[in-house]
C-alpha cells in the first residue's frame, strides 16, 4: 500500500508506542515472517498433521459445506478457493486492491495505523490478509472459512483483513488462528476492519489454538450501518502466552445490533486480556456483550465497555468468570457510559468457583465429580454457537473434560 | 434397606439432629412428619451425603454397608436418589443433557417427559426460572431417569396445584411400585422411600407403611402413618412432645 510520507513518519514513531493493555512485546526480538510460503492448491493433499491443525480451529480441509476457503501462512496467502462465486468474493487483500479501486477506501479507515506498536508494525509491513465481500442482497448459505497460521519460529506475523457485507447481504465467516506443529514462539498481529452495511448481517466466529509461547495482538473495529447486525464469537480454549484484544463495534445506523460472545480458558502461564467495546452512535441501537471465562491457573482480564451516545440505545453486558484450581486470576472490568438521557445500559459480573451445591446436585444423580464439573463447565461455555464442525466439537469436548478432571 | 443409628448432625456449628434412630425396610415407604425446623430436610440431605451436614455421631447403614462417610456419588451409585425442596439453579446445564447422561432407559424417560409435560423444558437450564410445580416435575423426571432403589422425597407436593398433585402422586407411586401389585411382592422387589410431608396429600396416592415424627432433631414417635397424620391434624405436634416427655 502506498502511504504519504507524513503518515509514514507518524507510524514509524508509533513503533515505540506501547499498547494501553497487556504485556509488552519487544518487536526487535522477532524476525519478519516470510512471504515465500508454500502454495497448497489441494487441501486434501496436506499432511495429516496439517489437516488436524486446520480442523482444530474449525477449518474443514475437505471444504465441505464451505462457500470458500483461504489460508494464510506467515505473511503470505497459501491457498484460496471459492465455490459460491455468485454470492461471495474471497481473495487476498493485495489482490482485492488490484481488482477494485474502491477497496483502498476501506483500508486503515477504522483502525488507526499509529494506535500502538502492533498496528504500526502491520502498517509498515504492508500486511496482506483476506478480503471477503458479500455483494448487495446476496446471502450465502454456507460460511467462508479462513485460517491464519504462524508457520515459522520467533517471527511476527502481520495480517490485515477487510470484510465488507453490502446492503441486505448475509455473510458467515469462520476464522481459525493457529501455529504449525513445532512453532512454539512468535507473535501474531492482526488488523481487521469490517463493514456491515444497511440491513446486512455478519456472523463472525474466531477460534484460537496457539502454542504456549505465542503473543497475540489483534486490532479489530467493526462499523455497522442502519438495521445491520454483527454477531461475533471469540473462542480461545488452549494454552497461549498472551492474548490482548479489545474489538470495537460502532453502531452507526438506526436499529443496528451487535452481540459479542467471548469464550476463554486461561491455562497456567497464559494471560487472556479479552475486551469488547460497543459505541452506540445511533437511535434504537442494541448490543449484548457476553464473556465467559475460566482460569485453571492463568490470568483473565475480561473487559466490557458500552458507550451510549444516542437516545433509545439499549445494551447489556455479562462477565462471568470461573476460578478452577489455585494460582489463577479473574478480573472483570465492566464499563458503562451514558452520554444522553434516554438510554438503558446494564451489566452483571460474577467471578468465583463453581458452587459446591451445583456439583453435588449432579453427583446425587449419579455423575462422578469429574463428570459433574465437566457438565457444568460445558454449560458455562455454551453460548449457543452454531456451525462448528464435529471434529472441533470433539476437540472442545476433550478440552472441557480435561478441565473437569484437573479441577478436582 | 436403610438403618440409621444414633445419628447426630451439625450444620455450621449448630446441632440439628440429635441421636436419630430410624429404619426403612426393603419395599417400605416411610413417612417423616414434624414441624418446620425440626430437621427433616437436614436428615434427607445428610442421608444423601451433601456437604455442610457434618455427622458427629452415629452411623448410616444402607444395603448393609456403612455409608456414613461415603461421597454423594457413591451413594447415588448404590441406588439412592433424592428430590430436594430447593434445588440449585443449574445455569448452562440443560435438562436434556442431564437426562441423557443419567437415563437408564431413554425411551421410558422421554415418554414420562411427555406425560409430565416436560419436553418443552429440555432445552432450558435446569431450575432456572422454573415455577414450584415445574421444579417438582423436573426433579421427578430426573429421579425416574435415574431409577434409584431408595428415594428420598422432600415435600413432593409443596407448591403444586391440586390437579398436578394427583399427577405427581401417581408418578411417584408408579416409580416406587412399578409392576408390584401385591404387598408381598413389593417387599421383595419394590423400591423403598423416605418421604417428608406436611399435608399428607401425597399419602392419597402412595401406600405408606410407617410414620415417624421428628421434633427438635429427635424422633419422638413412630407408628401407623395415617393415624399419626390424623392425630397431628387434630392435636398438633405439641401433644407428641408432651407424650415423649411423659415417657422420660
Amino acid at each position: 500500500m502506498q502511504t504519504d510520507e507524513d503518515m509514514r513518519k507518524k507510524v514509524e514513531d508509533a513503533l515505540h508506542k506501547n499498547a494501553t493493555f497487556g504485556e509488552d512485546f519487544d518487536l526487535d526480538e522477532y524476525g519478519i515472517a516470510p512471504t515465500d510460503v508454500e502454495q497448497a492448491d489441494v487441501l486434501s493433499e496436506l499432511s495429516e498433521e496439517d489437516q488436524r491443525t486446520l480442523l482444530n480451529v474449525g477449518f474443514t480441509p475437505s471444504e465441505e459445506n464451505r462457500a470458500g476457503s483461504l489460508i494464510m501462512i506467515d505473511n503470505a496467502i497459501s491457498h484460496t478457493s471459492l465455490r459460491d462465486k455468485d454470492v461471495v468474493e474471497l481473495m487476498s487483500l493485495k489482490n482485492a486492491m488490484k481488482t477494485h479501486e474502491w477497496v483502498k477506501d476501506y483500508v486503515w479507515k477504522l483502525v488507526k495505523p499509529d494506535a500502538d506498536k502492533y498496528t504500526a508494525m502491520s502498517y509498515l509491513q504492508d500486511a496482506d490478509g483476506y478480503f471477503i465481500r458479500a455483494p448487495k442482497g446476496k446471502k450465502s448459505k454456507m460460511p467462508v472459512q479462513t485460517c491464519l497460521l504462524l508457520g515459522s519460529k520467533q517471527v511476527s506475523q502481520t495480517v490485515h483483513n477487510i470484510v465488507v457485507v453490502e446492503e441486505g447481504a448475509e455473510l458467515d465467516v469462520i476464522t481459525g488462528c493457529s501455529t504449525k506443529h513445532g512453532v512454539e514462539n512468535g507473535l501474531h498481529l492482526g488488523i481487521s476492519e469490517m463493514y456491515v452495511k444497511k440491513g446486512a448481517t455478519l456472523k463472525f466466529t474466531m477460534i484460537h489454538n496457539w502454542a504456549q509461547q505465542i503473543g497475540v495482538r489483534p486490532r479489530t473495529v467493526v462499523h455497522v450501518e442502519e438495521g445491520g447486525t454483527y454477531i461475533s464469537n471469540y473462542i480461545t480454549l488452549k494454552p497461549v502466552k498472551s492474548i490482548q484484544t479489545y474489538p470495537t463495534v460502532i453502531l452507526e445506523g438506526k436499529g443496528a445490533f451487535a452481540r459479542l460472545n467471548s469464550i476463554g480458558v486461561a491455562h497456567p502461564g497464559s494471560e487472556l486480556d479479552l475486551g469488547s467495546r460497543v459505541i452506540f452512535d445511533a437511535e434504537d441501537t442494541k448490543a449484548e456483550l457476553i464473556s465467559r471465562t475460566i482460569t485453571t491457573g492463568g490470568k483473565v482480564i475480561a473487559r466490557g465497555e458500552m458507550i451510549g451516545n444516542a437516545d433509545k440505545a439499549k445494551g447489556h453486558l455479562e462477565c462471568h468468570g470461573l476460578v478452577l484450581g489455585k494460582g489463577g486470576m479473574q478480573r472483570a472490568i465492566p464499563i458503562l457510559e451514558a452520554n444522553v438521557e434516554d438510554i438503558e445500559l446494564s451489566h452483571e459480573a460474577a467471578v468465583g468457583r463453581i458452587a459446591r451445591e451445583q456439583i453435588e446436585y449432579l453427583m446425587a444423580r449419579g455423575l462422578t465429580e469429574e463428570d459433574a464439573v465437566g457438565m457444568i463447565v460445558r454449560g458455562f461455555l455454551d453460548v449457543g454457537i452454531q456451525g462448528i464442525p464435529d471434529e472441533l466439537k470433539a476437540d472442545i469436548d476433550a478440552t472441557i473434560a480435561k478441565i473437569g478432571e484437573n479441577a478436582i | 434397606m436403610l438403618e440409621i443409628n444414633n445419628l447426630t448432625v451439625e450444620i455450621g456449628g449448630k446441632r440439628i439432629l440429635k441421636g436419630v434412630d430410624l429404619n426403612v425396610e426393603a419395599g417400605y415407604t416411610n413417612v417423616l412428619f414434624g414441624p418446620n425446623g425440626a430437621g427433616k430436610s437436614a436428615l434427607l440431605m445428610t442421608l444423601m451425603g451433601f456437604s455442610g451436614y457434618k455427622v458427629l455421631e452415629g452411623e448410616i447403614i444402607f444395603k448393609g454397608e456403612d455409608i456414613t462417610h461415603m461421597s454423594v456419588y457413591e451413594r447415588a451409585q448404590m441406588g439412592m436418589g433424592i428430590m430436594t425442596q430447593r434445588p440449585p439453579n443449574m445455569s448452562g446445564v440443560k435438562l436434556y443433557a442431564l437426562l441423557k447422561a443419567i437415563s437408564k432407559d431413554s425411551k421410558e424417560t422421554e415418554s414420562l417427559a411427555e406425560t409430565l409435560d416436560m419436553v418443552r423444558f429440555f432445552d432450558r437450564d435446569i431450575n432456572v426460572g422454573f415455577s414450584g410445580g415445574e421444579i417438582k416435575r423436573s426433579e421427578l423426571l430426573q429421579l425416574s431417569a435415574q431409577n434409584p432403589d431408595f428415594l428420598l422425597l422432600d415435600e413432593p407436593e409443596s407448591g403444586v396445584d391440586l390437579v398436578s398433585i394427583e399427577q405427581l402422586g401417581r408418578t411417584i407411586n408408579e416409580l416406587l411400585q412399578k409392576d408390584c401389585k401385591c404387598a408381598g411382592d413389593r417387599c421383595k422387589h419394590g423400591k423403598s422411600a423416605l418421604v417428608i410431608t406436611h399435608t399428607g396429600q401425597v399419602l392419597d396416592y402412595v401406600e405408606a407403611d410407617r410414620g415417624y415424627i421428628l421434633c427438635n432433631g429427635t424422633v419422638m414417635c413412630s407408628g401407623n402413618p395415617r393415624e399419626m397424620l390424623t392425630e397431628i391434624k387434630e392435636q398438633g405436634y405439641e401433644e407428641c412432645i408432651k407424650c415423649k416427655l411423659m415417657k422420660i
